[in-house]
């Protein structure tokens, strides 16, 4: 059965048109990868689907879990499951990560109908947590990304996603900044969370991070559209021939 | 009595000149009043034409015919609408501007710390306070310390000897509620000798919600290497009007903070600053205000650093919401001779409407060489990405503006150095930013 349904979605940034018509069906428990060339579309859709209120939808839809996506305010996304990790997360100077994981974990599951967690509890939950992204447990009291190195603040986005246990995860180039160890301990959270019950999709616009993360299926987005998809066999070709030969393709 | 009639009739604040009686006081003490009396005549109050008020006009406080508060009996339950009323063990109560000795709490205070009336301290131990009183605040171009200077009724003193260590001390200003205008003109002095050490918060706040003007002056004196924390909290109601001078002297070593919160009142002007006449002494001053509909505060801070190896940090912050006005103006003097001078000013200010408006400005004047004076100023809405970020992770977009907002003003809030003061100021801030979004 599928989780979310992206149909003829169309989307415009202050009236330039970004998207363009993508349709594309994520199944539960699947890992699909989004790739495109600069300026496709990519982290467009993946703020769209998060409920950015910059981007305005001009026309398609969106059903997630058998919800409309696109009636639902961020927060109440995020309360049914949905999960962005941000291309660039944002520093907010004076409030502790561990405040403002523990303020979003009970917004979560008040949603989800469970009692909130006490102080307590809650360390007990997140030092299992920050396991999963090999993160030391003084970062639970440092600002919310402030003064974070660019992997740290990608590892602290996988942290949230540990903690929030969503039931789609989209990573918006997750992999971009990373040197190569890095990269694997962003991965290795990432699979350790690989679940019949939870979605992922993966934007990137290398094939790197792919062989880190295996996907499903593969999606090429060039101008606002998905134009071609397949298995994990897509990305590989893409690393040889480049993106030019796709566009050249949509052109003809 | 023979008075000259020109002052009288027109003049403002004539209702209240009138109304003194001539209390037997100190020969020092009436020439000190006398002298502002003649200054305040000589200066009025201040134009639109006047540098240092030029965004904040006073001059309807001219029409208002106030009057002295009667002097009755403090009511038991008078206190109950202030916001805080219990934080501290020590606790001084002025009800109108006077000392209400049945709603204070004095018992227990350690040898060589004083906290007392200041109209009793003048008859029992005047000689401990001319020294002081007057020599701390100027009043020449500042015609509200004049007025208060010339016409105080009472106020409190708190002296703490060389070498103790006093608890924190709450000094509550309550205005109670008049059928017509009232001025009040509490008077605080804050004297730390040698080595002393002595918290004071003073906050300000209103039974009903009748027009009324404070005209409040605190002087602080701090000893060599004595410090003093004075937190000052203004939460009068919003037909007030609130006009304060604080004013410090730190000698040799001596620490003085200063941390000043305000919500309060239809206006509110605040000029705060301190005098460094010894080397090495420090000041810090903290501020944060909030302000909403069509009110207006102001706060003037200064800093004059008169000797070698000063430092001063100074940050304030403000948040604004309706079609509210605030202005910051930050001086620091440097005096020739002041080298290794090092002070760091920063304003931020914090929008929340589109009606809003900040006037801030630094104002250095620098007569030494060697110095480091750095300034910054800020005027922002809250951060969308910010925003956004904190709603993706569940948080009503109420919560995620609430935790922006308190982390903008925690910067200052934090600072606060008494735990329970801090607590219920932050409580209280939060409740009345809370009602001024919701309407």
């Amino acid at each position: 059965m599928s989780l979310l349904e992206i149909k003829n979605l169309h989307a415009s940034v202050g009236g330039n048109a970004i998207l363009k018509g993508v349709d594309l069906t994520v199944a539960a428990g699947e890992v699909h990868a989004i790739m495109g060339p600069n300026g496709s579309g990519k982290s467009t859709l993946a703020q769209v689907l998060a409920g950015r209120e910059s981007y305005e939808v001009t026309e398609g839809s969106v059903t997630y879990d058998g919800h409309d996506l696109l009636d639902l305010d961020p927060e109440d996304r995020a309360r049914a499951g949905v999960f962005l990790a941000f291309q660039y997360p944002v520093e907010i100077p004076g409030v502790s990560n561990v405040y403002f994981l523990r303020a979003a974990l009970n917004a979560v599951r008040s949603q989800r109908g469970e009692d909130e967690l006490d102080p307590i509890d809650f360390l007990a939950y997140v030092r299992e947590k920050l396991k999963v992204v090999e993160m030391d447990e003084s970062f639970l009291q440092r600002s919310v990304n402030e003064g974070f190195s660019g992997g740290e603040k990608k590892r602290n986005e996988i942290f949230q996603m540990a903690v929030l246990d969503p039931k789609l995860a989209i990573l918006d180039e997750t992999d971009s900044g990373l040197d190569i160890d890095a990269l694997k301990i962003v991965a290795a959270g990432v699979n350790a969370m690989r679940d019949p019950k939870r979605s992922m999709i993966v934007v990137t616009h290398y094939q790197r991070l792919l062989e880190y993360i295996v996907p499903d299926r593969v999606h090429v987005l060039a101008d606002g559209k998905i134009v071609r998809s397949g298995d994990k066999s897509l990305a590989l070709e893409l690393e040889k021939k480049g993106y030019a030969w796709l566009e050249e393709g949509v052109a003809r | 009595m023979t008075r000259s009639a020109a002052v009288r009739t027109d003049a403002p604040f004539a209702g209240l000149w009138d109304a003194r009686p001539a209390p037997r006081e100190p020969l020092w003490l009436s020439k000190l009043r006398r002298q502002a009396r003649t200054t305040f005549e000589a200066e009025g109050l201040p134009a639109a034409g006047n540098e240092d008020w030029r965004q904040t006009s006073v001059q309807p406080l001219a029409s208002i015919p106030f009057e002295p508060p009667p002097a009755v009996e403090a009511e038991a339950g008078i206190l109950d609408g202030h916001p805080w009323p219990d934080v501290t063990a020590i606790r001084i109560a002025l009800v109108d501007g006077r000392v209400a000795p049945a709603l204070s709490r004095r018992d227990g205070l350690a040898p060589g710390v004083r906290v007392e009336s200041l109209a009793e301290a003048i008859t029992s131990s005047g000689a401990a306070i001319e020294p002081h009183l007057g020599r701390v605040a100027s009043v020449k171009g500042h015609p509200f310390a004049a007025l208060n200077t010339a016409l105080f009724e009472d106020g409190v003193v708190v002296s703490v000897a060389a070498g103790a260590v006093a608890p924190p001390i709450h000094v509550l200003h309550q205005t109670s509620a008049h059928r017509r205008p009232v001025a009040l003109l509490p008077r605080v002095l804050i004297v730390a000798e040698a080595g002393a050490r002595v918290t004071v918060v003073e906050s300000f706040a209103s039974t009903g919600d009748q027009l009324a003007l404070t005209s409040a002056v605190t002087e602080i004196v701090v000893g060599e290497n004595a410090q003093v924390d004075h937190v000052k909290v203004q939460a009068e109601s919003d037909a007030a009007w609130h006009v304060a001078a604080i004013a410090g002297r730190v000698a040799r070593h001596g620490r003085l903070a200063s941390h000043n919160v305000s919500w309060g009142a239809k206006l509110a002007r605040n000029d705060i600053g301190a005098v460094l006449e010894g080397e090495g002494a420090s000041c810090h001053l903290y501020g944060l205000y909030l302000v909403d509909g069509a009110r207006h505060v102001d706060n003037h801070t200064w800093l004059d650093h008169a000797k070698a190896h000063c430092p001063s940090w100074e940050m304030y912050k403000g948040i604004l919401a309706g079609a509210s006005r605030a202005v910051f103006n930050g001086r620091i003097i440097v005096r020739e001779g002041a080298q290794k001078t090092d002070a760091k000013q920063s304003n931020k200010n914090l929008i929340l409407s589109d009606g809003g408006v900040v006037y801030t400005r630094p104002q250095l004047e620098i007569y030494a060489n060697d110095v480091r004076c750095t300034h910054g100023a800020t005027i922002g809405r809250l951060d969308e990405a910010a925003l956004f970020y904190l709603r993706s992770r569940g948080l009503s977009a109420r919560a995620a503006r609430d935790l922006l907002i308190h982390a903008f003003a925690d910067d200052v809030l934090a600072k606060i150095p008494h735990e329970g003061t801090r607590a219920a100021v932050g409580a209280a801030l939060f409740a009345r930013l809370a009602r001024d979004l919701e309407g």
